[in-house]
Parts: C-alpha cells; sequence; structure tokens
C-alpha cells in the first residue's frame, strides 16, 4: 500500500451495479492459497524415507511447527489441532509479508482477519463440545455461579474481536508508517534533485533508506503477528477443551509403564 | 473565531481526537510493554537457561497488552480517514 490516497483496498472487478465487489485484498488471499497448495503438492510429490528437495524444507517447516504446538498444548490435543493452527500460521505469515513485495498485505483487510478470526471462535467452540460434550458446554457457562453467564458470554465473544482487530491494526499500521515514509523520502529527494530535467523524477532517497523500517514491518512484524495469533488460538483451544482428561489419561500411561516396567 | 465554517470545525476537532487517542493510549501501552520487557529480562538474567520460554511468553503478553492501543489506533484512523461526523453534518 504504497500511497495514503484511500485507505480500503481497491476494488478489482464488481457486478450488480457494484453492490458486489471482489477487492484487490480478496485476489491476493486466493493467489496465496494457491501458491502454498502448489509447493505442498509439489514438495511431497515423490515421497522418500532419506529426503532431498524439497521435501527437506516441508519436513523442516511441519516439524518445526508440529514441536511448538505439542510444546504448547500437548502431544494428545496437537495430532488433532497441528494441522489447523500450522495452515494458518504459514498463511498468515505470506500474507501479512506482501508488503515486502510492493502489494498491499491481504491481512489490511478488517474482512479477512474477522474471517480468520470466526474459523478460529468456531474451532474453540468446536473442542469444547468435543471434549466436553454438549451439555459440558453449556455447564460450563453456569459455572461456578449462573449470575456470571453474561461474563462468560461477552468473554467468548470478545475474544475473537479483539484477536481480528490485533491483527489488522498491527498490519495497517506498519503498512501507513511504510507509505508515509516512502511519500516523504520521494518529496525529499524532488526537493533535492528536482530541478534535473528527467532523472529528476526518481526518487533517489528512498533507495536505501528505508531499509530498516521495512526489517522491521514487512519481515518482523508479521512474523511476530502470526506467532502471536496462533498462540492465543492455541491458548484457548487448549483452555477450553477440558485439561483433567488429558492430565488423567497421561497419569494412566504412567501406570501403565511403571506395571509394564 | 469568525469565517470558521462548520466543516472546517470538525475536521480540525477531528485531527485533534485522532492524536490525542493514540497519544493518551501510547503512554499506557508503553509503561505496559516496558514492565513486560523488563520483568523479561530479569527472568532472563536469572535463569539464562529457558530464555526461548521467557522470550515467548513475554512476546505474547506484550501482545495483549498492545489491544487497547490497537483499538485507539483504529479509532485515529477511522477519525482521520473515514470520518462520520462530516457525514452528519452534510
Amino acid at each position: 500500500m504504497h500511497s495514503t490516497e484511500h485507505l480500503g483496498p481497491k476494488v478489482i472487478f464488481s457486478f450488480a451495479d457494484g453492490r458486489f465487489y471482489i477487492s484487490e485484498t480478496v485476489v491476493w488471499a486466493i493467489i496465496v492459497s494457491a501458491v502454498m497448495i502448489i509447493l505442498a503438492l509439489v514438495s511431497t510429490r515423490r515421497m522418500e524415507k532419506i529426503p532431498k528437495g524439497g521435501q527437506i524444507w516441508a519436513e523442516l517447516i511441519v516439524g518445526g511447527i508440529y514441536k511448538l504446538v505439542s510444546g504448547v498444548m500437548g502431544p494428545n490435543k496437537a495430532r488433532s489441532y497441528f494441522s489447523y493452527v500450522g495452515t494458518l500460521f504459514i498463511f498468515m505469515i505470506i500474507c501479512n509479508m506482501l508488503g515486502l513485495f510492493g502489494f498491499r498485505p491481504v491481512t489490511t483487510d478488517l474482512n479477512t482477519t474477522f474471517a480468520l478470526s470466526i474459523i478460529t471462535f468456531f474451532m474453540i467452540m468446536y473442542a469444547s463440545i468435543k471434549s466436553k460434550g454438549i451439555k459440558g458446554h453449556i455447564k460450563h457457562y453456569v459455572e461456578p455461579y449462573p449470575f456470571m453467564i453474561p461474563i462468560k458470554i461477552i468473554e467468548d465473544f470478545s475474544f475473537p474481536v479483539s484477536l481480528a482487530f490485533r491483527l489488522f491494526g498491527n498490519i495497517t499500521g506498519g503498512a501507513i508508517v511504510m507509505a508515509l515514509s516512502y511519500q516523504g523520502l520521494g518529496f525529499l529527494s524532488q526537493m533535492l534533485i528536482g530541478k534535473i530535467p528527467i532523472l529528476g523524477k526518481i526518487p533517489i532517497l528512498a533507495y536505501m533508506l528505508p531499509l530498516p523500517l521495512n526489517f522491521f514491518f514487512d519481515m518482523f512484524e508479521p512474523v511476530l503477528q502470526a506467532f502471536i495469533f496462533t498462540m492465543l488460538t492455541m491458548a484457548f483451544i487448549g483452555v477450553n477443551s477440558a485439561p483433567h482428561e488429558d492430565v488423567a489419561e497421561g497419569s494412566k500411561q504412567d501406570q501403565k509403564q511403571i506395571i509394564t516396567q | 473565531m469568525t469565517g470558521i465554517t462548520p466543516e472546517a470545525l470538525v475536521l480540525a476537532f477531528s485531527a485533534l481526537g485522532a492524536g490525542l487517542s493514540i497519544g493518551i493510549a501510547a503512554v499506557g501501552i508503553g509503561f505496559g510493554q516496558g514492565m513486560c520487557g523488563m520483568k523479561g529480562v530479569e527472568g532472563v538474567a536469572r535463569q539464562p537457561e529457558a530464555k526461548g520460554d521467557i522470550l515467548q511468553v513475554m512476546l505474547v503478553g506484550q501482545a495483549v497488552t498492545e489491544t487497547t492501543g490497537i483499538f485507539a489506533f483504529i479509532i485515529s484512523v477511522v477519525l482521520l480517514f473515514a470520518n462520520p461526523f462530516i457525514k452528519v453534518l452534510l
């Protein structure tokens, strides 16, 4: 987003008198998804016991994310929720980093971040119902006291809202700062060499100077925000699916091991 | 105070409000994130082998601290780019 003229994403094409439209960010989200699917297919086409080529990278990424997820949620839950969390993580990193290539990051659209956080909200509900049953899920609203029902419901619904606004605000703030800095450097170089006939139009000051800003807002912040989104998702899934069962299973396994030993 | 149109007045106070919104919120966030970082440094100094875990928890805590500031930022962006008061006036 290298302009501050309008804040919203550009509309690429519209139909039904402009009431329905497909914007820049939707197109980029589809392209990113397609690239991710193609990379996954290409890198795992010929699976071998001793990996080489793309398979090494795929195994590195998947193994690293699996280690992270199982460290937070425990190995039992990690096996069922790892695929969702890992996909979310990689998709968000690529989406946030589009600013590095001069395009508008997908997550500077509030619709995208709300879509992601609503999926996470339903995932949390699913995890809660799956582990406690529907009765247990409804019962946890009236625990410990029945008059806390409104607070519990507000807590449930404020989580996806704050998640979506956090991602949107951070990435949009970074994009606005980048756009302002590019504009300012262009203006300064116009003042510096604007008198020269043909070369005067080139913003020479924007050549190397914005690199630290690029590094922070297009490389560090995207990874950090994607990491935080997935960490909070994992934490809430872990909290909402009953932790007692895992502990009980673990202790049973320990007992079995002790018996077999 | 002559010659000031109502639109100009609304725009001026919107710009002032946008600046104050993010500015006052940033004070609290700076303090909170500083506290997070301080405790993180203390933890690493006391127990250098737990550096990875402490960094992870510290970053998540700072991100949660940041949320109020992000809300303030969105309010100022709305005031600057999609001002709702001008539409009421016109």
